[in-house]
């Protein structure tokens, strides 16, 4: 099966839920478990909100967001027009977080990293970030 | 979401996902009734909740430093096995006490 979608939303809070719904949704056709599911939407949630609240700041701007489904593997990227990430490291390590102040665990890129396959973070100051993760359904 | 006040418990049972918009609106609304009520401790009750990010472990966490200052303790009851993962990873267990009632 190959399939791809592309979604373009607002960088609203309240969109979160719609690309998590959105993206179970599309891939709802490979018959995904429980817990596959939960971990795709998992990563998806964190990733949009890093876009909402790093990426614009909580300013509007837009969200790419694209599923790709490749035979059993699914591939998710989310894109955004916003600051950009300083240094990729930093913000990968467990528990960083550059807004302590807004109760953020640390921990949305530890999470992406452990519920998908694979992720990969590209970044530029001004011109924004892109996620690509990947995981690989297990036979359904 | 409902919130109730028991004795010294305030019992804030939420209703759906707990995302990042989400979890705003519980601080704020959670915050408010503990300040008015008598309430020492917080109990989540999460019979209800079936999804949840990081933003929802920063939020318990926020409320875990805020009745540390008053010595006050908080509970989640109910939790879902769909959770257990993001729990886990957190290491949310280390300071908040998990229930199976309330």
């Amino acid at each position: 099966m190959k399939s791809e979608v592309t979604i373009i939303m607002d960088s609203n809070s309240e969109n979160e839920m719609f690309a998590r719904i959105a993206i179970a949704a599309f891939i709802t056709p490979l018959n995904p478990t429980i817990e596959e599911l939960n971990d795709i939407k998992t990563a998806v949630s964190e990733a949009i909100t890093n876009a909402i609240i790093h990426g614009y700041a909580d300013k509007s701007g837009k969200i790419f967001l694209t599923c790709k489904i490749i035979g059993r593997e699914v591939v998710i990227k989310i894109e955004d027009n916003g600051i950009g990430i300083d240094d990729i490291k930093k913000a990968m390590e467990p528990l960083y977080t550059s807004k302590p102040d807004m109760e953020r665990s640390g921990i949305g890129f530890t999470v992406m990293e452990t519920f998908m396959d694979k992720i990969f973070v590209e970044s530029k100051k001004n011109f924004g970030t892109t996620i690509v993760m990947s995981k690989n359904l297990i036979a359904s | 979401m409902q919130i109730n006040s028991a004795g010294k418990d305030l019992i804030v049972k939420i209703d759906g996902d707990i995302d990042h918009h989400v979890s705003s609106q519980i601080k704020e609304k959670v915050e408010r009734e503990f300040e008015f009520s008598n309430a020492e401790n917080i109990i989540f009750d999460f019979s209800n909740v079936n999804f949840m990010d990081s933003s929802g472990i920063g939020m318990i966490i926020g409320r875990y430093k805020m009745l540390q200052k008053t010595g006050g303790k908080i509970y989640i009851a109910n939790v879902k096995p769909q959770l257990e993962s993001i729990i886990e990873i957190s290491g949310l267990r280390k300071i908040i006490n998990f229930i199976d009632k309330i």
